[in-house]
């Protein structure tokens, strides 16, 4: 138990370093201000102790002085407040190309998928080097996922996707925790993120013969009907999906919204809530008929048709555009 | 001072010993009655909530869960935090100290409204003892926080009855809150105008507000939890189309502000004891109670802090990081200004010069890493994590807790008519200190290093720094017990107190100590500024404290 | 002059119109006023809260939201609205007997206002027995199958249904908007029946009759709520 006094966390990812630099930082400067309060009232509580025949001056303020700090504090605070800003916005901004991982968490497991359709529970190999993008759900209550070592963390909420994304830099083992109380098991809902070199990656990913998720979704489109509906070769009773992913879409009401993973979801779900314009309100909901895993591989699949022109459908945030956020 | 009513026995009449037995008690309308029922009631649920913690940190000695079960720790934390919170953090200062001495800091005989102020005391008692069956019960493992879906349809603890205790008790806080803010306005003395107001009066109005304007929408937010698990609602369930952050928001609403009406009445009597011990009037008056009021108001736009990881829009997250700045900046001021007045003080240091100390300096840590906290990058990382944890005993703990002692021991000659033992008081208050900052510096470290919170078990690799914790948190324990004690020995053996014995400033020391039930024997006229420090006699020496007639 | 008495005055036998810690009876008439405005304030951060909910729901569901307000009975609506304005309206006259020394004015103004408030309580319990009988209660009977608004000109193969789960979140919303409004108009009828027997054993008189006032004041509180509610929850799509 005393063999090491833990101090300082593992540092993993590209994040970790911009974070512990800011940590640093208002280190520094609430030092310095700590320091700076203990030695004053130090030295005053000395030097003006009660002395017999000395009385107190009184003096009633300074306008002044009260200006100067209440300004300078608050321009220091300015600079962490830019500061953490810049960096929370690049933890939101997740990457063009970064390698996804459907993610469904539930009391008290993780469920992760990977896009070649590998399964994992409470582990997820990632490669070094490369941007990952976590698309997360909760089948039950919120959760949250931790990594300490990316310095990262966002909470998975149900009935919708929220988004983390990451590029480790430094193979190795690392905590995967809950961080939202979920109930009995919170504390028991940890797991472990594997970063691993490329090539140990690759040599990972190929073992065992996974169906990739876009196929699986693929399948489930064929099983479920979506394709009598949603067809490409003659005007179906629903949008043709080819290319749809990323696109802006316009509505029956006359609102445009963003195709992201967030409105994919709630069209399988919720079909009624938007209808694009020109199409009739007849597509029916599957709620209660598909599973998280089921809507990842729908959501997968629509996301891998290449549209007319071939090309990559443009990235979004997966978190926008479907309901209005709170 | 005139002169005093005495009874056929030749004793004084006091507040308290005008009339004897559980009726005149239970049944009174006198404010500082009231004030000691609440003293009595508050104290209880401490220990209730300190308990609680001590078997956290028992649980949390090892990193396996192995002295409860997961379900039993769960209940542990959250019932810590709803005693802790709404059933002692919330009333202490206002309903202890504020109910006593407002009306004798203002001038009056009593607040505007003495009947409404037994009423929010018997509101507390019913929703105590709702709490009580709760626990008994077989306890609710919601987390304080009571976060949808978990509370509204995975839980089977008694919820219901912890938010109906939870209830009761805020309708107390706010009808105390409304209590003040008539009294300060309409039933200070002549010449008490607002600008001579003590700063523990101008807190108090300041907590007021919070109380009255925020505590409401905590209490429709969690009347439509406990709708939605009776009649299985669904207005917080995605799986029915509700939203679980909007449960979020509006209890966030109220929680953020509360978090001021915690700490507000500690800081007023902060600014009450440094002045009389550095015998001198406060630096900045003036910028002072702008400070107050500007944190109850711009505490009111920042509660969404609290949710930068939970999946708010980046737009939200980015205005309410700045606005929590704002905040930030009149907590400095004050903080600057006790500094400033000590400056060119007669400095002495008697046990609540001593807990104001531990104030300034715990709430700056408390505070600086609130900075810490509004900081979008850094909160992603600590946010649900032994930092935040740290952060706010620092301020609860390290802040309000030690004003709140400092407090009663300033005011216990006044409430008593008794003096402490000024040994054991510094004593306890060194023990209170070191064991505080041994409790929940560990827990900073721990923060960072990624210990979530709500975990009663943890990777080995945290285990010392949990032990180290544990073991400040039963020094601390013993310096709370201390008071117990010494205050209750004092009751009998203390020292008898005079009407002064600090020669403050302020008019509650200007009467007798006890006071007579309608506080002055003559309606006092107010022609002196406040702090009037120069006008005032130094300090007493211990041995020149007269004794009580 | 001594003020200290012993062990306080019963209330019963002090001046209701100035009590002991009060200087002069102005004082003691702000004090109740400010009272009475600021449980007001947070009356209205205590219904705010609900308000705030609908709001975001009303936004989010917008069309199942119009069409569930259409299921709510606008007739019974209009009339209590009506109801409850005249009970203000007897509230003032109350007031005006008062002050003008007329008891039997008074208690009969306010058994008038008493009646308003049971005939609207009356006409709400009505109500919602036609929800229940509906199945547009929420909870486990819960069911819902209209149309959206406006849906009607479309032929019948094509119309749109709204959906049940948001129909029933408007259904939710209404009811705890007006149980909380009814529980709050229950609590002001026990009240004003409890001053009805005072104000008959002649309590009240122009020098004194705060109570009255406050009591009235409350009472506007919860009518104002009231027209609120009217027009979010019965007249939102009703100019189709």
């Amino acid at each position: 138990m005393f063999g090491h006094l833990p101090l300082w966390p593992d540092s993993a990812s590209t994040n970790a370093g911009n974070v512990d630099a800011l940590y640093i930082f208002l280190l520094l400067v609430s030092g310095i201000m700590i320091a700076l309060i203990f030695t004053v009232l130090t030295v005053f509580a000395i030097r003006f102790r009660k002395r017999r025949g000395q009385r107190a001056v009184q003096i009633e303020g300074s306008h002044q002085l009260e200006v100067t700090w209440s300004i300078i504090p608050f321009c220091v605070m300015l600079v962490f407040y830019i500061w953490g800003a810049v960096i929370y916005f690049q933890e939101r901004t997740p990457p063009q190309d970064a390698t996804e991982v459907y993610t469904v968490a539930k009391q008290w497991m993780w469920k992760f998928e990977h896009k070649g359709g590998q399964r994992e529970i409470n582990e997820l190999h990632v490669p070094v080097g490369r941007d990952v993008k976590m698309i997360m759900t909760s089948q039950d209550v919120i959760h949250s996922f931790f990594v300490p070592a990316f310095r990262i963390k966002q909470d998975v909420l149900p009935g919708r996707y929220t988004t983390l994304w990451f590029r480790a830099t430094k193979a190795g083992t690392y905590h995967l925790f809950c961080s939202q109380y979920c109930g009995t098991q919170h504390s028991g809902m940890v797991g472990w993120i594997k970063v691993m070199e490329p090539s140990d990656y690759e040599a990972w990913m190929s073992g065992g013969g996974n169906q990739p998720l876009a196929v699986t979704g693929q399948k489930l489109f064929a099983e479920l009907g979506c394709v009598t509906c949603h067809r490409s070769d003659t005007q179906g009773r629903g949008p043709d999906l080819a290319g749809v992913f990323g696109k802006p879409v316009l509505l029956q009401d006359g609102r445009t919204v963003t195709a992201d993973e967030n409105y994919i979801r709630e069209s399988i779900l919720e079909p009624g809530a938007k209808i694009v314009q020109g199409f009739k309100p007849v597509m029916p909901t599957f709620q209660g008929q598909v599973s998280d895993e089921q809507l990842n591989a729908l959501v997968d699949y629509v996301k891998s048709l290449a549209g007319p022109q071939s090309g990559r459908p443009a990235d979004s945030n997966p978190a926008a555009g479907a309901s209005p956020q709170l | 001072m005139a002169t005093a009513v005495v009874s056929d026995s030749g004793e004084r009449e006091t507040y308290l010993n005008a009339g004897y037995g559980l009726k005149s008690w239970l049944l009174t309308v006198d404010h500082k009655r009231i004030a000691l029922l609440y003293l009595i009631s508050i104290t209880f649920f401490f220990f209730i909530g300190g308990f609680f913690a001590l078997l956290i940190r028992l649980e949390l000695l090892t990193p396996a869960g192995e002295l409860v079960q997961s379900d039993t720790y769960n209940k542990l934390f959250t019932m810590h935090g709803q005693v802790m919170v709404f059933f002692f953090l919330i009333p202490a200062v206002p309903a202890v100290l504020g109910n006593f001495l407002i009306p004798l800091m203002i001038g009056a005989k009593d607040l505007a409204f003495p009947r409404i102020n037994l009423l929010s005391w018997y509101l507390y008692i019913i929703g105590g003892t709702l709490m009580i069956y709760t626990i008994l019960n077989g306890g609710v493992d919601t987390g304080w926080t009571f976060y949808t879906p978990l509370s509204t349809e995975f839980l089977k603890t008694n919820v219901i009855s912890a938010i109906v205790g939870i209830f009761f008790a805020g309708f107390s806080s706010i009808l105390t809150g409304l209590n003040f803010i008539v009294t300060i306005h309409r039933m200070r003395a002549p010449g008490m105008t607002w600008n001579r107001l003590p700063l523990f009066v101008w807190a108090h109005y300041a907590t007021s507000i919070i109380q009255v304007l925020g505590t409401p929408v905590v209490a429709i937010t969690l009347v439509l939890v406990a709708l939605e698990r009776l009649f299985h609602l669904g207005v917080f369930n995605p799986m029915l189309g509700g939203d679980p952050l909007l449960f979020q928001h509006l209890f966030w609403f109220y929680s953020h502000p509360a978090v001021y009406i915690m700490i507000l009445p500690g800081m007023g009597i902060v600014s009450e004891i440094v002045c009389c011990f550095s015998r001198k009037r406060i630096f900045g008056y003036k910028a002072m109670t702008l400070a107050v009021v500007g944190i109850a108001v711009i505490g009111f736009l920042v509660w969404a802090h609290h949710m930068f990881v939970a999946g708010i829009s980046l737009y939200a997250a980015l205005i309410f990081s700045l606005l929590s700045y704002f905040v930030a900046v009149p907590s400095a001021i004050k903080v600057f200004n006790w500094t400033a007045t000590m400056y060119k003080g007669s400095i002495t240091y008697q046990t609540p010069m001593l807990y104001a100390f531990g104030f300034i300096g715990l709430f700056t840590i408390g505070g600086l890493t609130g900075l810490f906290l509004a900081c979008l990058g850094m909160d992603v990382h600590v946010h649900d994590t032994y930092f935040i944890i740290a952060h706010f005993h620092y301020i609860m703990v390290g802040g309000m807790v030690m004003a709140y002692l400092g407090g009663m021991h300033f005011w216990w000659p006044k409430i008593t008519g008794r003096m402490y033992p000024e040994g054991w008081g510094k004593l306890a208050a060194l023990i209170v200190f070191i064991g505080f900052n041994l409790t929940f510096f560990p827990q900073f470290i721990l923060g960072y290093l990624g210990m979530p919170r709500r975990y009663h078990a943890y990777p080995a690799e945290f285990q010392i720094l949990n032990v180290l914790s544990t073991a400040g948190a039963t020094i601390l324990a013993v310096g709370y017990l201390l008071p117990m004690v010494y205050f209750v020995w004092s009751m009998r053996y203390g020292k008898p107190a005079p009407p002064n014995p600090w020669n403050a400033a302020g008019l509650e020391w200007q009467t007798h100590s006890p006071p007579p039930t309608f506080n002055f024997d003559e309606q006092p006229v107010v022609t002196w500024e406040a702090y009037n420090y120069d006008e005032i006699d130094e300090i007493p020496e211990k041995e020149e404290v007269p004794v009580a007639h | 002059m001594h003020t200290s008495q012993a062990v306080a005055d019963k209330p019963e036998h002090e001046n209701p119109a100035l009590l002991h810690h009060f200087a002069t009876k102005g004082q003691q008439k702000n004090a109740a006023s400010l009272g009475m405005w600021l449980f007001l304030a947070q009356e209205v951060m205590f219904f705010g809260g609900l308000f705030c909910a609908y709001l975001v729901y009303r936004y989010k569901y917008f069309g199942d939201f119009g069409s569930a307000s259409q299921q709510l009975d606008i007739r019974l609506g209009t009339i209590n609205t009506v109801v409850l304005i005249c009970s203000s309206l007897t509230v003032v006259l109350a007031i005006r007997a008062v002050q003008l020394g007329k008891r039997m004015a008074l208690v009969f103004w306010l058994l008038a206002t008493i009646l308003f408030g049971l005939a609207f309580l009356g006409i709400k319990a009505n109500e919602y027995a036609e929800k229940f009988e509906k199945h547009h209660v929420p909870g486990t009977s819960f069911s819902y199958h209209e149309l959206l608004p406006g849906q009607e000109k479309f032929p019948a193969a094509e119309r749109q249904y709204a959906n049940p789960h948001h129909a029933e979140m408007f259904f939710s919303l209404y009811f705890a908007m007006t149980g909380m409004h009814a529980l709050h108009m229950i609590i002001g009828v026990g009240l004003f029946g409890f001053l009805a027997y005072k104000a008959w054993r002649g309590k009240y008189t122009p020098d004194y009759y705060t109570p009255i006032e406050n009591a009235g004041l409350y009472w506007h509180f919860v009518d104002i709520v009231w027209i609120y509610l009217f027009g979010l929850l019965y007249l939102i799509d009703r100019h189709r």
